[in-house]
């Protein structure tokens, strides 16, 4: 574990406005440039610097290994559920259009989802990374 | 099913890569294994729906989400892709309940659920790539299924697959980096990523920008040849099936590099066909050449091979260039071979790589001085090697001998007969390599590795028979085969300049 | 002159082209597997310049429709480069766990001395 003050002071202060940028960029991903990706990475980010600064037991007290891991096919089943939910319904393959009680209002519901999906995918892989690499040769 | 059908082209993609978020759930061995039978035994009944309602009545086109193409991303199937979707499905389909035993020798334990999730993966990648209508959208199946592909090749106990790993890596992404490139190119000139649209836009473009448009041909050439793995590009092709565990090289050397040819097919064809005047530029002279040089070179190096999975692996370099030079001869006859020669080579290549695959679970080693007798150790799976084997040199009542038909009958009307005589003395080589296997296994003292050897488990022995028998089977009966690959070829053929 | 302008009015090719070359230099020319990678970093980098170039209008906005707004940049190609580097990202990562993996086999990561600690088996 670092025992440099500054470092883990600042640390604590930052996280909770990292963690609130990342949830800006994936909901303002709509009207903006952001989206699942970036916000996926910002928060996969967020668990990297507490691992670097805290040490990796600290991390894996907040990011469970077993969840991150679990993550990763979460979000891309998220993702295709978000498609079947259009199949079910009747229309093509990823066809949010009717997931609402108006299309605009579907869509929007639909590509949030997506998103959603995307944000846990990307964050838990690079949790996930982050942890593999970390690992080896201990 | 009504409600089924119209949506066939997008399940095709949807439930094998379900099946993979599901094998990663899972994270237990068996059970992965049992999803991922299930999803490669439910393949073929979609393929082969798509296949029955194409061969009735034209080609199927699914827009994804709703949109319109050329704005949306379009599932195209035509007779061509339906065949090459039947073909992944189906080797598919035969190999996995192979996959059980094999990866549990050959994988550890804790690995063997992701090795399940990959296969799925890598089959959606495959089926994906062969699907779509969209070039971008290709280009990300191609890599789905290309990282999928490495961690297949690396999951082994072997240290050197890591390096064969890694090199398949750098070339992979080489080549499909240039196909995004010459994807780009033409995006640029065409405005237009659906390939029937890019087809239909690039006449103008390339009276207005023909420069554009040749790079854009060049670079997807080299790099859609470095994936299927072209003579002068091959170098990444024999380690990687060499060092990856015997099921996995069975399946990507029966599908992998089928769906690269299969994507040069669309882009020469469908693409490039109509618009550009293949005579004026040196195309067929090039891909002529560079298949009698893969034909003759890569033959010959496997002949001195000791390691049969890698003798295996040249051997493919050399039936690949038997399929391009179908593609460079250009006419009805030439392609028909081409287009059979992809399903034919599949089922003879994984019949060869199961049988050795078999021998390396009973005896632990592919060395040729190890397998000295084991032909009557072993004698079905060695007698599923003979006949697989027949298949590669081109015996008649095999199916190389039907690939092989069409190839020179195409190359007569085309080229003429000096042609024909390169493929028929290529075979010789073909003689050479297998013969010398046949020798050392059946008429050969017992080497001590192989005392205790016999056939493998019926789960392993059923699937290599089953290749075999189609081995035969289809170098009799044609109709599923050559009839529909001369249906796609004439498709093709027709849209030429 | 006339050169010069035309080397001013394409810039952003000439960058996209020297990337290109410049890593697929350090690909072919490298026996170190790190800076291959690094090599196919750039390569694959100089694509997305490639892609993004064409689709920036000159005083063009995002492409969310507002009234105060006429002229929009073309979102398709950032769409397209941004699946692409997602792809780049996850080869790299399965590129460098490969090494990580060949340095705990071999003990090294330069191509010439791994060839010649198989040749020896």
């Amino acid at each position: 574990m670092s025992l440099d003050l500054i470092l883990r002071i600042g640390t604590k202060l930052i996280l909770p406005f990292i963690l609130l940028f990342a949830l800006y960029v994936q909901f303002h991903g709509d009207y903006g440039p952001g989206g699942g990706f970036q916000a996926g990475v910002i928060a996969g980010g967020m668990v990297i610097l507490i691992g670097i600064t805290f040490g990796l037991g600290t991390a894996k007290r907040i990011a469970p290994q077993v969840m991150v891991e679990r993550m990763v096919p979460l979000g891309v089943l998220i993702y295709a559920g978000t498609g079947v939910a259009g199949l079910l319904l009747g229309k093509n393959f990823l066809d949010y259009g009717v997931l609402g009680h108006d299309p605009v209002h579907a869509r929007e519901l639909g590509i949030l989802l997506v998103e959603l999906g995307v944000l846990i995918t990307v964050s838990g892989t690079m949790t996930a990374l982050f942890y593999a690499f970390v690992e080896r040769g201990r | 099913m009504t409600a089924v059908m119209p949506h066939l082209p997008a399940l095709q993609i949807v439930v094998p890569l379900l099946g993979a978020i599901l094998a990663g759930f899972l994270r237990r061995g068996p059970t992965a294994f049992a999803v991922a039978l299930a999803v490669s035994w439910l393949m073929p009944f979609i393929a082969g729906a798509l296949l029955w309602q194409v061969l009735g009545g034209g080609s199927i086109s699914y827009r994804l989400g709703g949109w319109q193409p050329p704005y949306g991303i379009e599932y195209r199937v035509d007779v061509f892709n339906a065949f090459v979707l039947m073909l992944v499905s189906v080797i598919g389909a035969v190999t996995m309940p192979y996959a059980r035993r094999s990866v549990a020798f050959e994988i550890d334990e804790g690995r063997q659920a992701w090795f399940y999730c990959m296969y799925l993966l890598c089959l959606t990648g495959l089926l994906g790539i062969t699907i779509t209508g969209d070039a971008f959208n290709a280009f990300v199946f191609l890599e789905v299924s290309a990282l999928a592909t490495y961690v297949l090749i690396a999951a082994g106990r072997d240290r050197r697959a890591l390096l064969a790993s890694y090199q398949y890596l750098i070339m992979g992404t080489i080549g499909a980096t240039f196909y995004v490139i010459g994807v780009g190119l033409l995006w640029v000139v065409t405005g237009s990523l659906n390939f029937v649209d890019v087809s239909a836009r690039l006449a103008e473009a390339a009276t207005v920008q023909p420069r554009p448009v040749i790079t854009a041909l060049a670079f997807l050439t080299v790099g859609v040849s470095l994936k299927l793995a072209l003579f002068p590009l091959h170098s990444w092709l024999p380690n990687a099936y060499a060092y990856a565990p015997s099921f996995a090289t069975t399946f990507l050397a029966a599908t992998a590099t089928k769906v690269a040819v299969y994507l040069l097919i669309r882009l020469y064809f469908s693409v490039f066909g109509p618009t550009l005047n293949f005579q004026k530029l040196p195309v067929s002279e090039l891909i002529i050449g560079l298949s009698i040089a893969a034909m003759f070179a890569a033959s010959f190096i496997a002949i001195f091979q000791t390691n049969l999975k890698r003798m295996l692996a040249y051997s493919s370099v050399a039936q690949i260039g038997y399929i391009t030079l179908g593609i460079g001869i250009a006419n009805k006859a030439g392609l028909t071979g081409s287009i059979v020669h992809l399903a034919n080579h599949a089922v003879m290549k994984a019949a060869l790589f199961l049988a050795l695959g078999a021998v390396f679970y009973r005896i632990g080693s592919v060395k040729l001085h190890d397998l000295s007798g084991i032909g009557p150790k072993m004698p079905l799976t060695m007698a599923a090697f003979v006949v697989a084997g027949f298949g590669i040199i081109g015996t008649p009542g095999t199916v190389g001998f039907i690939s092989k038909w069409y190839l020179a009958v195409g190359a007569l009307n085309e080229v003429g007969w000096p042609l024909v005589l390169v493929i028929m003395a290529s075979s010789l080589l073909a003689v050479i390599y297998i013969g010398r296997v046949v020798e050392v296994a059946w008429f050969r003292d017992p080497s001590p590795t192989c005392i205790g050897a016999s056939d493998p488990p019926l789960s392993m022995l059923i699937p290599l028979l089953v290749l075999t028998a189609a081995t035969i089977w289809f170098g009799i009966d044609t109709q599923w085969t050559a009839g529909i690959a001369g249906k796609a070829a004439g498709m093709l053929v027709g849209g030429l300049k | 002159m006339q050169l010069v302008k035309t080397f001013a009015e394409h810039y952003n090719y000439v960058i996209t082209i020297f990337l290109m070359m410049a890593g697929l230099y350090i690909v072919v020319a490298r026996g170190n597997m790190v800076k291959k990678l690094i090599g196919l970093s750039i390569f694959q980098t100089s694509v997305y310049l490639l892609y993004i170039t064409p689709g920036k209008i000159i005083g063009g906005t995002a492409p969310i429709l507002d009234p105060a707004f006429t002229v929009y940049s073309n979102p398709l190609p950032h769409v397209l480069i941004l699946t692409a580097i997602v792809v780049g990202v996850a080869t790299l990562a399965l590129g460098l766990a490969l090494v990580v993996r060949i340095n705990e086999c071999y003990g090294t990561i330069e191509e010439d001395e791994i060839f010649a600690k198989d040749d020896d088996q």
